[in-house]
């Protein structure tokens, strides 16, 4: 059996939920036979400042860091922050940037313009860039919160995973009462990408439900 | 799947640890977090990491098992009981934790706590994921007991937040029954004594050093021999993805260190190399055994380091990568609401110099609030005001004030303010109490009336403390409230006697705070004129929106007119800061 592997790379604004997206992520992985490791760093990080996961799978996985240039996708839940960790984009690999525009403080207070040519920039890094509207599909949803959910459901067409182990894993990580407004979330996210092609081979062996180590 | 906190905490569950002590302090909060959700045990807030410490060593006193948590510079504040817990050593096993930051994600200085292992004579495990982290807290227990001493368990930021897979156990039952038995040779560290157990201390570190020699937690992996790297912790796993064919000699036990290991390592292959973040601790014991190794002269002394700087360490060739853009950087910010941008909003416009603290207060030295002039570590902020007062003299009068949140007062804040008192200071000391500790993720301290198991407790009373530390002048305010704010700040920096000014505000974050029904404000598009007073409240939900010429003409402005004010709504937080800066009356609540 070969287990396909992979790096994901996940970039966002301090407070966007980019943490429980990456934590719903890892679990779908594990429930689905992957061995997994995820870095990220939080306290003062997070008061709306830059905030990236680094979540790897496959068979055995050492370093908990994924090395510029090396990730196979990048979820960026805003547009700078997109631009900001490019770098860590493999050559071909693909992008799924939340088109929101959140002003960092040098924006909010004039002193520099928001890039107007994000998406251009963007576009020289990879072919492969999916630009979604997660906030207007949250925003239809009554629930500012699931920008995060949505941008997990349209990375999903770029991962080895089956869709029921998106929903699982939200079903044992969320609290009850949120659970149908984040599956609801995942589909409509899922929806914003659909027919879009895949980052990794299909992971043949899916729901293994225990790692050995 | 499990952190390493997460991992540690289980750990000290299925140990059967019975009490916990922590100050929370990143990356080591969620040790405590996740502990005393497990049924059975007793885990608590102390106010700071060297009462956490001597609350642990108290219990395993009375014989169960107890573990102390804190990050890297806690230790510093522990320092002085774990110093002499080496000499008495433990009845149940005694484990300190010490959470350290490489690359200074969210600390204030980088230091290396292996070094505390060496200067206190103390053994230190060191995982190198959340399986092993788990692991090594159950050996640590072990070992703690077995050799009569406090054990370290040192982690880094990428050991205690990066998850990992990890197999559960079973909690085991404690080691002893609890009870305490005099011992005053064992416990009372009068000179006589601890000359005594130094003794001990000494013949301990042999033992443990024969047992470093043959535990499997440091471990040959032989492979390709013309490369053999040293390595431990989390630099272990760069290693094995760099250099997968490489000879490895893997250190679980950061101290006391395997010689014959090394030796016998270093005889086997025919360069050593020794990968390490931080401080060349392990390249300075191997080159003391006369072992020709390379280590610091490649492999960075700052910093975290990655796969990549591993293997461009090694091999000396430069991997390219595409450079990053250029975009305009995203520093942590005061969040919309924070009662504490209403505060330096108000220090700023008094040109005053302020000493500030550790906590979310430290963002207000970031532009554009600009309003705090120095940062040391917890509790330093009013000894740096009364130090900074009586090298001043007559010209610093009414110049100074510090400023220091509720938890940091409690930590290490106490001794300073009895000091100014006690040594006839006059400094203004600005108490921000938004009832949490803020800045590690809201958790309760001795003036939040609640406990780490959320029960219900007597408050700390912090005007009444500071009246009975001899501080006459207590005042408490509403920061939101500018012009009070600002008021009594006037009136009581010029005061020269010592006051206090308690800024009360819940901070924006707090579950209670968000249920609240709360306006939101917006800009009114017609009476904004561009002149950006409300933008140097640095709100993160005020943003600017530039104009060209046409575009000003176009909105009916003035061709002059370089942009307007907007208020987004999605994270206005309703604080009614900005609308009195607005002298356009352009700010208003926004009707529904």
């Amino acid at each position: 059996m070969s287990v396909p592997k992979g790096d994901v790379f996940l970039a966002g604004v301090g407070g966007q939920g980019t943490l429980l997206a990456s934590e719903v992520l890892c679990d779908a992985f594990l429930l689905s036979g992957f061995d997994v490791k995820k870095s990220e760093v939080h306290g003062m990080a997070q008061r709306g400042g830059s905030v990236t996961t680094h979540l790897r799978f496959g068979p055995k996985v050492f370093s908990p860091l994924i090395e510029p240039g090396k990730a196979d996708l990048l979820i960026a839940f805003e547009k700078i922050e997109a631009l900001r960790f490019a770098h860590y984009l493999r050559p071909g690999g693909a992008m799924v940037v939340n088109a929101q525009e959140i002003f960092p403080p040098s924006v909010a207070t004039g002193q520099e313009r928001y890039p107007q040519d994000a998406a251009e920039r963007l576009r020289a890094v990879t072919d492969r860039l999916h630009m979604v509207d997660a906030l207007a599909a949250a925003l239809s949803m009554h629930e500012v919160r699931a920008v995060n959910i949505v941008l997990v459901g349209a990375a999903s067409h770029f991962l080895p995973l089956p869709e029921a182990a998106y929903e699982e894993a939200m079903k044992a990580r969320l609290p009850d009462k949120i659970v149908e407004v984040n599956v609801q979330a995942f589909h409509a996210g899922r929806e914003l990408l659909r027919g879009q092609g895949h980052t990794l081979p299909r992971h043949k062996t899916a729901y293994l439900n225990s790692v050995d180590r | 799947m499990l952190s390493g906190n997460e991992a540690i905490a289980r750990g000290a569950f299925e140990a059967g640890v019975k009490v916990a002590s922590a100050y929370p302090g990143t990356p080591s909060t969620e040790i405590l977090e996740n502990f005393v959700r497990y049924e059975g045990v007793y885990a608590e807030w102390a106010p700071n990491e060297k009462v956490a410490v001597e609350v642990a060593i108290g219990a395993s006193m009375g014989g169960v098992r107890a573990l102390a948590a804190m990050k890297h510079v806690g230790v510093n504040v522990a320092a002085d009981p774990i110093f002499t817990v080496s000499y008495t050593g433990v009845r149940g096993g005694l484990v300190i934790v010490t959470a350290d930051d490489p690359e200074l994600h969210s600390s204030q200085n980088e230091q290396d706590n292996r070094h505390y292992a060496v200067a206190a004579k103390i053994p230190m495990l060191e995982p190198s994921d959340s399986f092993e982290a788990k692991e090594f807290t159950l050996l640590a227990f072990e070992l703690s007991e077995r050799f009569d001493t406090p054990v370290f368990l040192r982690t880094t930021t990428r050991i205690s937040h990066a998850k990992g897979v990890v197999r559960l156990g079973e909690p085991s039952g404690p080691a002893f029954a609890p009870g305490f038995t005099s011992d005053p040779a064992k416990w009372v560290m009068l000179p006589l004594n601890a000359k005594r157990r130094h003794v001990v201390v000494e013949e301990r570190t042999k033992a443990l050093r024969e047992f470093a020699e043959t535990w499997d937690g440091n471990r040959i992996e032989w492979g390709d021999r013309s490369l053999g790297i040293i390595t431990s912790g989390v630099s272990y796993e760069y290693v094995k993805e760099a250099f997968p064919d490489a000879s490895v000699l893997k250190i679980g036990l950061a101290w006391p260190l395997p010689e014959r290991l090394f030796r016998e390592f270093a005889a086997g292959v025919s360069r050593v190399v020794v990968v390490e973040e931080l401080d060349p601790h392990l390249e300075t014991h191997v080159k003391a055994l006369g072992i020709p190794a390379q280590g610091k002269e490649l492999i960075p002394i700052v910093g975290e380091l990655d796969p990549r700087i591993v293997r461009q360490a090694i091999t000396g060739e430069a991997i390219p990568v595409r450079a990053s853009e250029a975009v305009p950087p995203r520093p942590p910010n005061l969040c919309p609401g924070c009662p504490h941008r209403g505060l330096f909003f108000a220090l700023k416009k008094l040109k005053v110099t302020v000493t500030g603290d550790i906590g979310c207060s430290t963002l207000a030295a970031l532009p554009p609030l600009g309003a705090m002039d120095t940062c040391i570590c917890m509790g330093a902020s009013i000894g740096n005001a009364h130090g900074l007062e009586k090298a001043l003299g007559e010209d610093g009068a009414g110049k100074v004030v510090s400023v220091i949140g509720d938890s940091t007062f409690l930590h290490s804040g106490v001794t300073g303010l009895m000091n100014v008192v006690y040594n006839r200071g006059a400094s203004t000391v600005i108490l921000l109490d938004n009832d949490i500790t803020a800045m590690t993720g809201a958790q309760q301290n001795p003036a939040t009336g609640k406990t780490l198991h959320g029960e219900p407790t007597r408050r700390t009373d912090l005007p009444a403390l500071c009246r009975a530390l001899g501080v006459d002048h207590v005042y408490t305010v509403n920061p939101h409230d500018m012009k009070q704010t600002e008021g009594v700040l006037r009136r009581e920096v010029a005061r020269p006697e010592p006051s206090v000014i308690i800024t009360k505000a819940p901070c924006a974050l707090l579950p209670e705070h968000r249920r609240k029904e709360r306006p939101v404000y917006e800009v009114i598009a017609d009476l904004c004129t561009g002149c950006k007073a409300c933008s140097r409240l640095g709100c993160p939900a005020i943003e600017w929106v530039p104009f060209t010429p046409g575009e000003a003409v176009a909105a009916g402005k003035k061709s002059t007119q370089k942009g307007m004010a907007r208020i987004s709504p999605l994270l206005c937080d309703g604080c009614n800061q900005c609308p009195p800066l607005c002298k356009f009356q352009a700010i208003l609540e926004k009707k529904p």
